[in-house]
């Protein structure tokens, strides 16, 4: 037995850590969806150069939604800061040894990329921007005519999604003070999960209107006809559909077997990642994690898409919100059940 | 450079907080907060039974995560001995260092930045002993170079039995408890 008293209580650290709030979930999450756009949107903008998909479905709604949803982010982890007005200080150093760094420098590099990438088929997605600032329809016209230039954003937007979806799960697997976060599955995880969450808001985003009317016009309707329409009334044809469907079964089988991964690391380390283990699955949390997030938002989208796939049942955008409620529930688990998971002392000494 | 640590005797430690009072006075340290505090342990099955009481603090880590995760830098090891310290108007409150600490040694200030032990450096600059170190009345806390083998602290630690806290955690604390 050891029993401990302290006669420490510092707020937010004891009787365990609780630093972050709601904030740092929904920025994991936010931030996960838009990397998982902005691989997404670099495929479609490939595809685009490549004359595979000369409609570019996706390759507009996905950089511009990612970056509306960006900005909400930004907003959650700028309300988290303790010291906000000190927030420039992260941009007079670069830090390697700290994922937050680079964290930092990359999402300083995904804003003018966004920008850009949405700024190719803006001008033809939102009619009354275009006629208000025509140098938009030029650039947009030089981006296009160019296939070096559009491979050259779409890879671009992969290797920065790839870079915002993993280092947030690499910045909490670095901290040996929390065994629970201590995993290098976490990066990759998170990833993944990030991506199927962005397919999923595609999906959510493209089924806000209902196909087949007329596009929206004016300074509102354009807008947000531009961030939700895949590219126009017209929705995509049923074989782009599907590839996103199809591709979103995959990210959740490879994100179910990456949870599967973390589970076998945790319970096979030391004691302190069995007691973490422990938290996760059979403890306080246990509900969250097998009910909401390995049921409810992998195992039950995945088989309503796979059934969708093979054509049992009609196409709904229940699987997607399923998807959405899953990943975000995965950064929520984390950062609380991690805030609770401590080194465990050993008996001996 | 030195490299400065503390040795605590845990046989001489009563647990009377005069350590903990003192860091608040000279620190100004908010109320309700603390950069040291006083630990009491009991292990073992009754009636076999051991109690230690510790002074506790920022371990002034030599392999210290929160200096690694910091994202500007505030979070640094000092030239003075090596001491962990936090640059305020550097700090952002992003807690990554609260959380990266397996001692809980951190704490976000009222004013927004991370904050914890600096074993005194504005004292220990001057040639002085940390405040906790200077009223300790049982005299069980010695701060010094753990480099200099004539030290008093490396002389304890070579003569005495000691631990440090969560060993298993790989941060090679610079706080010392003898046995």
């Amino acid at each position: 037995m050891i029993e401990i008293t302290t006669t420490r209580h510092n707020p937010l650290v004891d009787p365990h850590l609780a630093v972050w709030s709601w904030e740092i979930p929904l920025y994991l999450f936010v931030g996960g969806v838009v990397a998982g756009l902005m691989i997404l949107g670099g495929v479609a903008l490939l595809r685009l150069a490549r004359g595979e998909d000369p409609r570019g479905y996706f390759s507009l709604h996905a950089p511009l939604s990612a970056f509306m949803l960006l900005n909400l982010g930004m907003l959650a982890l700028f309300l988290d800061l303790a010291h906000k007005l000190y927030v420039w200080a992260v941009y007079l150093t670069f830090e390697p040894a700290s994922p937050m760094s680079w964290g930092s420098w990359v999402l300083l590099l995904v804003y003018p990329l966004l920008l850009v990438s949405a700024l190719i088929r803006l001008p033809e997605a939102w009619p009354w921007l275009a006629q208000r600032v025509p140098a938009l329809v030029r650039a947009s016209d030089v981006l296009l005519a160019s296939a070096k230039t559009l491979h050259l954003l779409a890879w671009l937007n992969v290797v920065l999604g790839v870079a915002l979806g993993i280092y947030t799960g690499i910045l909490l697997s670095t901290m040996v003070a929390r065994p629970l976060w201590n995993q290098s599955i976490l990066g990759p995880l998170f990833l993944v999960s990030g991506l199927s969450a962005g397919a999923a808001a595609l999906h959510v985003l493209a089924s806000l209107l209902p196909p087949q009317r007329p596009a929206p016009q004016g300074l509102i309707g354009g807008a947000i006809g531009a961030l939700v329409q895949p590219l126009g009334p017209q929705p995509p044809e049923k074989a782009t559909a599907d590839a996103l469907v199809r591709a979103d079964v995959g990210f959740l089988v490879v994100e179910l077997l990456m949870l599967g991964l973390l589970l076998i690391g945790l319970v096979t380390a030391t004691a302190s990642h069995a007691a973490a283990f422990d938290l996760l699955t059979t403890g306080r949390y246990a509900f969250a994690f097998w009910g909401v997030l390995v049921v409810l938002g992998i195992c039950v989208p995945l088989a309503l898409q796979a059934l969708e796939l093979a054509h049992r049942i009609p196409h709904t955008v229940v699987p997607a919100v399923l998807v959405l409620v899953g990943g975000f529930t995965l950064r929520w688990l984390m950062v609380n059940a991690g805030q609770m998971s401590q080194i465990v002392q050993s008996a001996a000494r | 450079m030195a490299r400065f640590g503390m040795v605590i005797d845990t046989r001489k430690c009563v647990g009377c907080m005069d350590c903990v009072v003192a860091c608040q006075t000279e620190n100004d340290v908010p109320v309700g907060y603390a950069r040291d505090w006083i630990t009491t342990e009991v292990r073992g099955e009754f009636p076999n039974l051991t109690m230690q009481i510790r002074s506790e603090r920022c371990n002034h880590c030599d392999n210290p995560p929160c200096v690694y995760c910091c994202p500007t830098g505030a979070s640094h090891v000092s030239d003075l001995g090596g001491i962990v310290k936090v640059n305020a108007s550097r700090c952002i409150g992003c807690k990554a260092c609260v959380a990266a600490c397996p001692y809980g040694a951190r704490f976000i200030h009222p004013k927004g930045y991370a904050d914890k032990c600096t074993f005194c450096d504005h004292r220990v600059k001057d040639g002085k002993d940390p405040a906790c170190v200077s009223v300790c009345p049982t005299h069980c806390m010695v701060f010094g170079d753990l480099d200099d083998p004539a030290s008093e602290v490396s002389r304890l630690l070579r003569t005495r039995k000691w631990h440090t806290l969560l060993p298993e955690a790989g941060t090679r604390p610079r706080v010392f408890y003898l046995t």
